[in-house]
């Protein structure tokens, strides 16, 4: 019995190896559809996790404005003082104040570097890191792009005091708060934050000489809807001076146009692989009619019909082994890309895609090979050998 | 009982019969030639005994047991116990080697067995060429990789349609001599052939003509030893 088998898979591999070129064409067929169908999978999986999922679960869902204007470290400490503290994932003040860099206006929003990490875990730095310390500047990518900087320049940033405002109006001379910051990461949203610069809150309160001012600030309170409404209504009744207000609906939509997204990956996924099938399957039927007098040949020195059914579907099975494997690595290769130039995020390797990729790959190159390889078994042993 | 018995068998294409009530009856062991011009109906019979088709009417008893009657799948089953067949075209797997052509009839009739398959192609003289592919080997190498797949299973009866129709003259006296050995060897042997010198060795020679055996040549001179030349390589 083993040598039968041995037998058998020196057949299939002779036959996949001593007749390369005609096989190559099967193989690819199987291959970039492996490759597609791989990498679209892990597009369907990753980038919502990257772009959506963790802002679902973890993003700022409430924010903190101030009744007139902006408010105190002290408010928010007491709104914060609200909410339990392990429910309260992170918190991210924002100040904003009108900058110049190079002589051109820019505005710079203060903040608590790793306040902004929890609270809006999707933001991608797409050149360099994150900021962290004092002297560190985060750049919107619009920022860069229009004054043409980089991870790792030094650039000045100034500052009108409120002083001196009266004489800039004026064309006077003023004289300019400054400090030099080292561009630590260009920001990549998609969304408005890629027009700011962003520094610690210290820096900004330094450089404007104006301290405990804060605009808003951003929560991520890990909370039912409900009690969400419940704290946001406590907020305003015990800090007066602060409105709590709840962001689901940026959410929401935020999901809507995944769910989409995901439908058409879907989709798209449906249909390569019916493309995928029809390929096999032809090429099968072309394989089988161009081995009509060697199918004729095996029957008549004593192959049955199951024998060469399992012979044909051995070599397929065997294709779809092979296209799997160069699927899988392809895949990934093709979902990174895809992942990096349209949706500006990296994918994770996934491990289990591999093993899913090459099973799905034999399974439908199997199924697909069916028919053909049926009527592989119609041939009659004694018109192949008569004529010719 | 003779190991192979056609009673009145016809093979009807149409207003064509290609077999016209033909009865014969070989006895195992022995050495039958069929001759006849194109057209006259041997690749017919032959294919009929070989189970790979079957009469339109009339009884083919092969060891006792009609084939005329059989399922395909048992036709495809007796063909592969009991008969060993060598075509006029050398039918090879053209992506296996000699000897895996050879092991493919062990692995269909029970047991690939290399060592044994080796042997084989020594007795038709091709052992250094186990390892060549068919389109490494000239026609008349093929045609020996034939015989030897033909006779690796010990079978009952072999066919061979034409055998030597497509070798040289050289080549042609290599096939007849394998055919006298396994006939030594006590192989029942049927073979069609338009070559009186190929034919004329049997200890028989039966002439198709239209469908029906018109004549029947008996070899008064068969030994059973007779050899072509004296420079065979094997
Ligand atoms: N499948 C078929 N359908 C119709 N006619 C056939 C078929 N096979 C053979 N014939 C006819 O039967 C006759 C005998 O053919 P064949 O046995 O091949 O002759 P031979 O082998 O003696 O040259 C020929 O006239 C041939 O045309
Ligand atoms: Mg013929």
């Amino acid at each position: 019995m083993i040598k039968k088998r041995r037998m058998f898979f020196r057949m299939i591999f002779a036959s996949l190896m001593r007749r390369r070129s005609r096989m190559i064409v099967a193989l690819l067929s199987i291959a970039i559809g492996a490759t597609i169908l791989s990498g679209l999978v892990s597009i369907y999986y990753d980038v919502p996790r990257q772009m959506g999922a963790e802002f679902r679960n973890y993003g700022a869902n409430m924010i903190l404005t101030g009744r007139d204007g902006s408010f105190t470290n002290t408010n928010i400490a007491a709104a914060k003082g609200v909410i339990p503290s392990n429910e309260l994932v992170g918190a991210a003040p924002y100040r904003y104040e009108n900058v110049r860099i190079r002589e051109k206006p820019v505005v710079a929003a203060g903040t608590d570097p790793a306040g902004v990490k929890a609270t809006s875990p999707y933001w991608l730095i797409n050149d360099g890191e994150w900021f962290e310390k004092s002297g560190e500047l985060l750049v919107g990518a619009n920022i860069a792009d229009a004054f043409r900087l980089k991870a790792g320049d030094k650039i000045e940033v100034s500052y009108t005091p409120e002083s001196q405002q009266a004489a800039a109006a004026d064309n006077q001379v003023v004289e300019d708060n400054f400090r030099e910051f080292t561009i630590s990461g260009i920001l990549k949203t998609g969304g408005s934050e890629e027009d700011y610069v962003y520094m610690p809150m210290s820096d900004l309160e330094e450089l404007t000489g104006i301290s405990d001012k804060i605009d808003l600030t951003e929560l991520s309170v890990s909370a039912t809807s409900d009690k969400l409404k419940d704290y946001a209504s406590e907020i305003d009744s015990v800090v007066p001076a602060v409105n709590a207000s709840l962001v689901k609906r940026v959410t929401a939509s935020e999901a809507t146009v995944l769910t989409k997204l995901q439908a058409l990956v879907l989709l798209v996924t449906v249909v390569v692989l019916a493309l995928t099938m029809i390929c096999v399957a032809t090429t099968m039927t072309a394989v089988v009619a161009e081995r009509r007098k060697e199918i004729g040949l095996r029957k008549a020195i004593g192959a049955s019909d199951g024998s060469i059914i399992k012979e044909f579907m051995g070599e397929s099975m065997l294709l779809g082994l092979f296209g799997g494997i160069i699927g899988s690595v392809l895949g990934y290769v093709f979902a990174q890309q895809v992942s990096i130039h349209v949706f500006s995020s990296s994918i994770s390797f996934r491990p289990l895609l591999v093993p899913i990729t090459i099973i799905v790959s034999i399974l439908v190159t199997g199924v697909s090979s069916l028919m053909p390889i049926r009527s592989a078994t119609d041939i009659d042993p004694a018109l192949v050998l008569k004529g010719e | 009982m003779s190991l192979l018995e056609l009673k009145n068998v016809y093979k009807i294409y149409g207003e064509l019969h290609a077999l016209d009530d033909v009865s014969l009856k070989v006895e195992k062991g022995e050495w039958v030639s069929i001759m006849g011009p194109s057209g006259s109906g041997k690749s017919t019979m032959m294919n009929i005994i070989g189970c790979m088709d079957k009469p339109t009417k009339g009884e083919v008893l092969l060891d006792g047991v009609d084939i005329s009657k059989e399922s395909s799948k048992n036709l495809t089953t007796i063909r592969r116990d009991k008969i060993g067949l060598i075509f006029q075209q050398f039918h090879l797997v053209n992506y296996l080697t000699a000897v895996e052509n050879v092991m493919l009839a062990q692995y269909y009739h029970s047991i690939p067995d290399e060592k044994e398959a080796l042997e084989a192609l020594e007795r038709v003289g091709l052992a250094d060429r186990a390892r060549h592919l068919p389109s490494q080997l000239s026609g008349g190498e093929q045609q020996r990789v034939c015989v030897a797949r033909a006779l690796i299973n010990y079978p009952e009866i072999i066919l061979a349609d034409e055998p030597t129709g497509n070798l040289d003259e050289a080549n042609e006296e290599i096939v007849v001599d394998l055919f006298h050995k396994l006939h030594d060897d006590g192989t029942t042997l049927i073979v069609v052939t338009h070559d009186p010198e190929v034919a004329e060795v049997a200890q028989r020679t039966l002439v198709l003509r239209s469908g029906k055996f018109s004549k029947e040549i008996v070899n008064e001179n068969f030994t059973g030893k007779i050899r072509f030349g004296d420079n065979n390589p094997i």
